[in-house]
C-alpha cells in the first residue's frame, strides 16, 4: 500500500491556504500510486478544523493535546512520524511555507526518509514517481527521485490547484504522548506583521522598484495599491537603505513567481531574474534601452519610470 | 559563559555567475563559473563571530566536499573564525549524508551551537538543519532573523541577533515566519539555521587573510566516520526552464496597458 498523508497547517484554528494546494498534490500521487490519502491536523482545540478537513474525503488523523498548542518542530515532528507509519504512508507531503520547510525534513529524519523541497511536479512511470523542483534559484529544474522505502516532500502551493471538497472522511483521534517538560524549545511570543498589501511570495501582482527610483518609491507603492499587488525592490535599492529589506526580491531575497511583475527602473542583475523569472507576465519599465530585464520581460517599455507609472495608473483607473 | 560554537562553509556557485545545464542534463556548465562560500552560511559565520565576540568561545568551521572547499573554509578562517575542518568527499552530497556526517562531528567536537545557513543557494533544499537537530535530539531555530533592521545602530555595533540567557543555558531565536515574527527560546545545545535578514557579513580584512593561512585546518575523510555515503536523494537530471520569449517592447503606456489588458489579460 502506497498511502499519501497530507499535513495540514493551521493558524488559530484556521486552515490555511496553502494546504488546499498539498491536497491536490497528494490526490495526484495517491491517484498514480493506487493509494488512498490521509491528512494530519496537529494543535489544540482542533476540532472543528478536522471536522472540515473530513469534507475532502480522506481520514483525518487528529492530534489534539495542550502540548501542541504553539507549534515547535520538536513535538510536532515525532507526532507527524506517528501519523505516517498509522497511516501506513509511504508519500509525507505539506506545502512549502515556512511551517513546511521547518516541519517536514524533521518528521523525515525520524522515517528515515529523503525529502524533496519545493516540489513544482511530479514525474517518473506509473507508481515510480519522481520530483521536479528547482535548483539554483530556479535556474535549473532538476528531476530527482527519493530512493528511501518513506518519501517525504514539500510543494510550490502556485504550481498546484486548491482541493475542491469531495467524497466523504472520517476523523481519526491520535494519542499524543510528547512530553512537555521533556522539550528544548519553548514558544516565547509571536509578532503579526500586519500590512495591507498582500505577502511577497502569495501576491498575484507584484510591483518593484530598483536603482532607477533614486529612492522615491511612491509612484510604485501607488500602483501597487492600485492593483492590490505587492512592493517588491531589487538588492541595490535595499543595499541603499532606501526600502526593507524584507522587500527584497532575488537568489538571496525572496524567489516569487506572480502571475504578473512589473520592474521598474531595474536593470536585471543575475541576481534578481533569478528570484522573479518564473512569473507569468513580466513587464519592465527603464530608460536603458539596453538593460538587461528587457531581454526577458514580455512587454518592455523604454522610458522614465516617473512619468510612465503616472500615466499607467491614469490609465488604469480610466478603465475601471 | 564563553560558546563553542560549529558553524558550516559551504563551496558553492556565485550567485552572479550564470548558471548553465549540459546539453545531455547530467550536470551544469562549470567553465567560466566563480565559487563562493554559500552566503546563507557567510551569515552564520558572521553570527557566530559576533557571539564570541560578546561571549567569548570557539569557532570551528566544517565544510563537506572535495579538496577545493579549503578555499571556503580559509574564507570564513580570514572573516574571523578559530579552526577549520574539511570532511573530505568527492561524490555527490545529500541532506541525510551531510547531517549524519555533522553528528559525528558533533559527538567529536561537542559545540553548544551549530549554525548552519538555511539553504546552500546550489541545490536550495533547506534540510540540513532539521535533520541534524532530530539526528542529534536537540532544540531546532531555522531561519533566524532579528526584528532590527540591518541599517540599525545595533546591527552597526554587530550585536548577535541570537540573544543567550543569563545562565548561558539558552538562546532566543527570532524566527522569520509566514505571516510574522516568531520568539523561540531554545535550550543548548541547539541547532540554528540563518535567514538574509539576521545580520550584514563583515568583510575579510588583509591581516585576517594573513592569519588564516596559519590557522589549523584539519581534514578527515568521510568514509573514516563511519556514515552511510550513498544518496538517498538522486538527481536524475537537469534541465533549463522553459525559455522566455521575451524582448518584446511597447511603443508607449498605452500600448502597455492594451498588451496587458486584452493580450495577456493580466489588467
Amino acid at each position: 500500500m502506497s498511502n499519501v498523508l497530507v499535513v495540514a497547517e493551521q493558524s488559530a484554528g484556521h486552515l490555511r491556504k496553502a494546504t488546499l494546494h498539498a491536497i491536490s498534490a497528494g490526490r495526484e500521487i495517491a491517484k498514480r500510486t493506487g493509494g488512498k490519502l490521509h491528512l494530519a491536523v496537529l494543535g489544540k482545540g482542533i476540532g472543528a478544523l478536522a471536522k472540515e478537513l473530513e469534507t475532502y474525503g480522506a481520514p483525518v488523523h487528529c492530534a489534539d493535546a495542550p502540548v501542541l498548542e504553539h507549534y515547535l518542530a520538536e513535538a510536532w515532528a515525532p507526532v507527524v512520524a506517528e501519523i505516517a507509519k498509522a497511516a501506513q504512508a509511504t508519500y509525507v507531503g505539506a506545502a512549502a511555507t515556512a511551517f513546511g520547510k521547518d516541519l517536514l525534513p524533521r518528521a523525515a529524519a525520524r522515517l528515515g526518509a529523503a525529502t524533496a523541497t519545493e516540489v513544482l511536479g511530479f514525474g517518473g512511470q506509473g507508481a515510480t514517481v519522481t520530483f521536479q523542483r528547482p535548483m539554483w534559484a530556479g535556474n535549473v529544474l532538476a528531476e530527482v527521485e527519493l530512493t528511501t522505502p518513506i518519501k517525504v516532500f514539500t510543494v510550490r502551493a502556485t504550481e498546484f490547484p486548491p482541493a475542491q471538497k469531495e467524497g466523504t472522511g472520517s476523523v481519526v483521534a491520535v494519542p499524543v504522548s510528547v512530553d512537555a517538560g521533556a522539550l528544548k524549545t519553548r514558544f516565547v511570543d509571536f509578532k503579526e506583521v500586519k500590512s495591507a498589501r498582500p505577502e511577497l511570495t502569495e501576491a498575484r501582482v507584484i510591483v518593484s522598484g530598483g536603482r532607477g527610483t533614486k529612492g522615491d518609491f511612491k509612484e510604485i507603492e501607488g500602483l501597487a495599491d492600485d492593483l492590490s499587488a505587492a512592493v517588491g525592490a531589487s538588492r541595490a535599492a535595499v543595499d541603499a537603505g532606501w526600502v526593507p529589506n524584507d522587500w527584497q526580491v532575488g537568489q538571496t531575497g525572496k524567489v516569487v513567481a506572480p502571475e504578473l511583475y512589473v520592474a521598474a527602473g531595474i536593470s536585471g542583475a543575475i541576481q534578481h531574474l533569478a528570484g522573479m523569472k518564473g512569473s507569468k507576465v513580466i513587464v519592465a519599465i527603464n530608460k536603458d534601452p539596453e538593460a538587461p530585464i528587457f531581454q526577458l520581460a514580455d512587454y518592455g517599455l523604454v522610458a522614465d519610470l516617473f512619468k510612465a507609472i503616472p500615466e499607467l495608473r491614469a490609465r488604469i483607473k480610466a478603465a475601471r | 559563559m564563553p560558546l563553542k560554537i560549529l558553524v558550516t562553509a559551504k563551496r558553492v556557485e556565485d550567485p552572479e555567475s550564470k548558471i548553465k545545464v549540459k546539453p545531455d542534463g547530467s550536470g551544469i556548465v562549470t567553465e567560466g563559473v566563480n565559487y563562493k562560500l554559500n552566503p546563507f552560511d557567510e551569515i552564520a559565520v558572521e553570527e557566530a563571530l559576533r557571539l564570541k565576540e560578546k561571549h567569548g568561545g570557539e569557532v570551528v568551521v566544517v565544510s563537506v566536499g572535495n579538496d577545493k572547499s579549503t578555499t571556503e573554509i580559509r574564507a570564513a578562517l580570514a572573516m574571523g573564525a578559530d579552526r577549520g575542518i574539511l570532511v573530505r568527499h568527492d561524490g555527490p552530497l545529500d541532506p541525510l549524508m551531510v547531517s549524519a556526517i555533522l553528528t559525528k562531528l558533533v559527538e567529536q567536537e561537542k559545540p553548544d551551537l551549530c549554525l548552519l545557513g538555511k539553504q546552500s543557494i546550489d541545490d536550495d533544499q533547506n534540510q540540513v538543519g532539521q535533520y541534524l537537530a532530530d539526528r542529534l535530539g536537540v532544540a531546532q531555530g531555522t531561519f533566524a532573523s532579528k526584528t532590527d533592521s540591518l541599517e540599525s545602530e545595533a546591527e552597526q555595533k554587530k550585536v548577535p541577533g541570537l540573544v543567550l540567557s543569563g545562565d548561558g543555558k539558552s538562546l532566543q531565536v527570532v524566527r522569520e515566519i509566514d505571516g510574522g515574527v516568531e520568539v523561540l527560546e531554545l535550550r543548548l545545545p541547539a541547532v540554528v539555521t540563518t535567514d538574509l535578514r539576521l545580520n550584514k557579513p563583515r568583510f575579510a580584512s588583509l591581516p585576517g587573510i594573513m592569519k588564516a593561512k596559519k590557522k589549523e585546518l584539519k581534514e578527515i575523510p568521510a568514509a573514516s566516520l563511519g556514515v552511510d555515503l550513498a544518496p538517498k536523494v538522486v538527481v536524475k537530471r537537469l534541465a533549463e526552464p522553459p525559455k522566455r520569449k521575451g524582448g518584446v517592447k511597447v511603443a508607449d503606456v498605452n500600448e502597455l496597458y492594451e498588451k496587458l489588458h486584452s493580450e495577456a489579460k493580466a489588467l
